[in-house]
């Protein structure tokens, strides 16, 4: 075994690895890259069918609508220009709450109401979901400091 | 008073670290060793001066100081005592603050306990961790300064964040800290023995404990992150591939390789441009590690800093560190003397495909965990990257890794003979397959991936068992023969069984939890809900006051087949400070599976609603982490690792591995 084929076998099993590595980040990218919507990219832009992907907003005061047991709900999430309904079963998070950012991760239906399969909100009160700021921004209704 | 001290101390702590990062580095180029040695003095007096800046921010929070205004924003006199000392860490300065004191105490250590080393390497050690104390003491006072005082001083201070007050992740950073920092020292001697121009066995085994001590601290400080996101988040789940977590994960997956290929530069001379390099990214990641949490890209609980010239500021020491170094390795990198050869199969290239796996699964995080932000920059879409990308790229390449633990150490150095081996662990696949298939008729309807992980943990622990039990040849010599050989076997020897059992232990864990069973449930007084088996019954919930928070605590009687197995009392507990409400778990371990209750809403009905959980082997998960820690100590106290110690390195003969079986 000389230098030299050490050096090439290296080169090759690094490679391989690279070559690898390369096929499972691809493959995983194609299947599992959740693409961020705003309720006015909803409306504007064409959303795949039975994609799994994230909304984002402020939770529309007065929206939320609890069933009896607690567990279903609907609400709207509003970039304060559209709105998009929500449909969840399952837990909120601690910070839910009306007038707060939210992300939801889930699918839109075909009837335009979107069924989250996770709420996401954050542990902190002043916290607000980057893409939910960017998405106030973009629609002119960004105030500094946060929504209250 | 006080905190002018401390940050009177901080400027001359900074001075310390200029002259520390330059005086010894002109010193070793010249061979002049009076200033040489002035490396080890301002290491040791930088390290005094940033404690005492420390103590003095601790005064700051102990008294309650409100003049300080990180003291104002992040305390409050009706916390308990212990959160009021851990709070100084739960914020952006203050833990920049623990930042550098951690590195200051590992120049002091270096200095003090590091007499063994050569002196011209020292120095240029000990130059190398005074830049970067340089950089960081610069940050903190430029940007990040925590004694700032405030006027008019308020009457009391705005609180911490309700879901920090909690002794797990109180001293969750000071572990990772001691982690990501510890690196620093991997770092140094690399950037070292690169000016130097000299990497041999003794630079691996002056660079090893540091390493080792890095890498506990830092599997420590992992393992209660994710123990904390179990009990406190209330989410059932132990690991979000969140990018806070892929953020401390990246460092420990590079420095793992590091710890396996520093061992092939002990003892076989091989692979040391490798092992420099990944000396260098292990830290460079700790500091994207550090600029990802604290820089605000990530705003989360842990994005104290939404300023962005702190951002910018830990983005240039990110570039000149990593920039620069890579540098340096790129001009010096190529005159290594290659060392010792060896055939693709054997110790060596065992080790070496452990690199390339656990390189190639940092990368894959690294790429799910930049991504989004990449793509943000560039100004397209916002995607988020989540658990089932990392899951399909990180497993696959961990199953080969996880085969290979066994096999690498009955490889003998530099030509192995894989069939023989794998005739050798015969009984050992004939386990693993036994676990498998137990597993497979006790879980009938499980998931085909978990019985695979379960074989596989049966795999890495009776494949550990045999490397030792081959070792103090058990069974094939008389048991007090066996017990000479083993009470003979070297520190670092029984240091890699027990972090390879803990492995395995870790692998049963996970995999368990893919059995995990979740009810959310609607209960009123009365009811029951059926949890795998287990029989919740919802007695009610009681308003119950705490000292700085209100809580309605839900009472739950559990029986299993009539028999009770436990109480469990989840709470909701409410902050008014910060106006938070908090979910507090109750958790019931038998150390083999976990009930896990969590109340989350109160329904418009009066009921609530709560969700329960029965976890399978989920605890062997910290258990697991535990033990591997464990195994990293036993390595630490090996002899030949001790720092301080002389050692003289030994002469490295290619039959060192047929004759001597030990070897650590």
């Amino acid at each position: 075994m000389t230098r030299k084929r050490i050096r090439l076998y290296t080169v090759l099993a690094g490679l391989t690895s690279l070559a690898v590595a390369v096929g499972l980040v691809l493959g995983a990218f194609s299947d599992n890259i959740v693409f961020f919507y705003s309720p006015t990219d909803l409306q504007t832009k064409h959303v795949p069918p039975e994609r799994q992907l994230r909304i984002g907003g402020l939770v529309e005061m007065g929206s939320v609508n609890r069933e009896a047991d607690g567990k279903k709900m609907s609400f709207r999430v509003t970039d304060q220009r559209n709105t998009v309904a929500v449909t969840y079963t399952g837990t909120l998070p601690d910070l839910f709450r009306e007038g707060q950012g939210v992300v939801a991760e889930g699918k839109l239906g075909a009837d335009g109401v979107f069924k989250a399969a996770n709420v996401l909100a954050k542990h902190d009160e002043k916290y607000m979901p980057p893409e939910v700021a960017e998405a106030l921004k973009k629609s002119g209704h960004w105030q500094e400091g946060g929504a209250k | 008073m006080i905190p002018e001290i401390g940050h009177f101390a901080l400027i001359l702590a900074l001075a310390m670290a200029v002259l520390q990062s330059t005086l010894p580095l002109y010193g070793a180029s010249t061979g002049r060793a009076a200033w040489m040695t002035l490396g080890s003095r301002t290491a040791v007096a930088q390290f005094l001066l940033i404690g005492i800046a420390f103590a003095a921010l601790t005064h700051a929070y102990v008294t309650s100081d409100f003049s300080v205004l990180n003291v104002a924003k992040n305390s409050h006199t009706a916390k308990p005592l212990l959160y009021k000392i851990t709070g100084l860490w739960g914020n952006h300065e203050g833990s920049m603050l623990l930042w550098v004191f951690i590195l200051s105490l590992y120049g002091g250590a270096v200095a003090v306990f590091g007499r063994n080393l050569p002196e011209r390497l020292k120095a240029r050690i000990l130059a190398v961790q005074g830049m970067i104390g340089v950089a960081f003491l610069l940050f903190i006072l430029l940007t990040s300064n925590p004694f700032l005082r405030l006027f008019p001083v308020p009457l009391n201070g705005e609180g911490l964040n309700p879901i920090l007050q909690d002794p797990g992740l109180a001293f969750h950073p000071p572990f990772l800290y001691t982690g990501y920092v510890g690196f620093s020292m991997a770092f140094s001697f690399a950037v070292a023995a690169l000016l130097e121009g000299r990497v041999d066995a003794a630079w691996a085994r002056w660079v090893r404990p540091w390493t080792l001590a890095a890498w506990c601290a830092l599997t420590l400080g992992i393992a209660m992150g994710s123990w904390w996101a179990y009990y406190v988040l209330g989410w059932g789940g132990w690991w979000g591939w969140d990018p806070v977590e892929n953020a401390s994960f990246m460092p420990w997956l590079a420095g793992t390789a590091l710890l396996h290929s520093a061992i092939v530069v002990e003892k076989r001379d091989a692979l040391k441009s490798w092992t420099i390099l990944l000396a260098i990214l292990a830290f460079s990641l700790s500091l994207i590690g550090t600029f990802l949490v604290r820089s605000g890209v990530l705003t989360s609980v842990h994005a104290f800093a939404v300023d962005p010239a702190r951002g910018a500021f830990i983005l240039a020491i990110l570039v000149a560190t990593i920039g620069g170094s890579l540098t340096l390795y790129a001009i010096r990198a190529p005159g290594l003397k290659m060392g010792g050869l060896f055939q693709p199969i054997s110790r060596e290239g065992a080790l070496l495909l452990n690199n390339l796996l656990l390189a190639t699964a940092t990368a894959t995080v690294f790429i799910g965990t930049l991504y989004p932000l990449f793509l943000d920059v560039i100004g397209g879409s916002k995607v988020s990257v989540g658990a089932p990308f990392f899951n399909g790229t990180f497993i696959p390449l961990m199953i080969p890794l996880l085969a290979a633990v066994v096999l690498g150490p009955f490889l003998s150095w530099k030509r192995g003979d894989l069939l023989g081996v794998l005739g050798r662990l015969k009984l050992v696949f004939i386990f693993a397959a036994a676990v498998a298939l137990v597993t497979w008729r006790v879980v009938a309807d499980g998931p085909a991936g978990a019985v695979f992980g379960m074989g596989l943990a049966g795999w890495l622990f009776a494949g550990t068992v045999a490397e030792w039990g081959e070792r103090v040849k058990l069974l094939r010599v008389p048991r007090a023969e066996s017990w000479r050989r083993a009470a003979g076997l070297p520190r670092g020897a029984y240091g890699t069984t027990v972090a390879h059992l803990g492995l395995a232990v870790l692998v049963a864990g996970i995999t368990g939890s893919i059995w995990q069973v979740e009810r959310i449930e609607t209960v009123h007084p009365g009811d029951h809900v059926d949890v795998a088996g287990y029989d919740f019954r919802f007695d009610g919930a009681t308003p119950v006051p705490g000292p700085n928070y209100e809580a309605q605590r839900g009472h739950f009687t559990v029986t299993r087949d009539g028999r009770e197995i436990a109480i469990m009392q989840p709470e909701k507990r409410f902050y008014p400070l910060q106006r938070m409400p908090i979910t507090n778990v109750s958790i019931h371990t038998n150390g083999f599976a976990d009930l896990y209750a969590a109340m989350s809403d109160q329904a418009p009905d009066g009921g609530w609603v709560v969700r329960l959980y029965y976890n399978p082997l989920v605890p062997w998960i910290w258990g697991g982490a535990l033990i591997m820690t464990l195994g990293g100590l036993v390595s630490l106290s090996d002899r030949r690792l001790r720092v301080g110690v002389p050692v003289k390195a030994k002469p490295v003969k290619s039959k060192l591995g047929q004759l001597k079986p030990e070897r650590g």
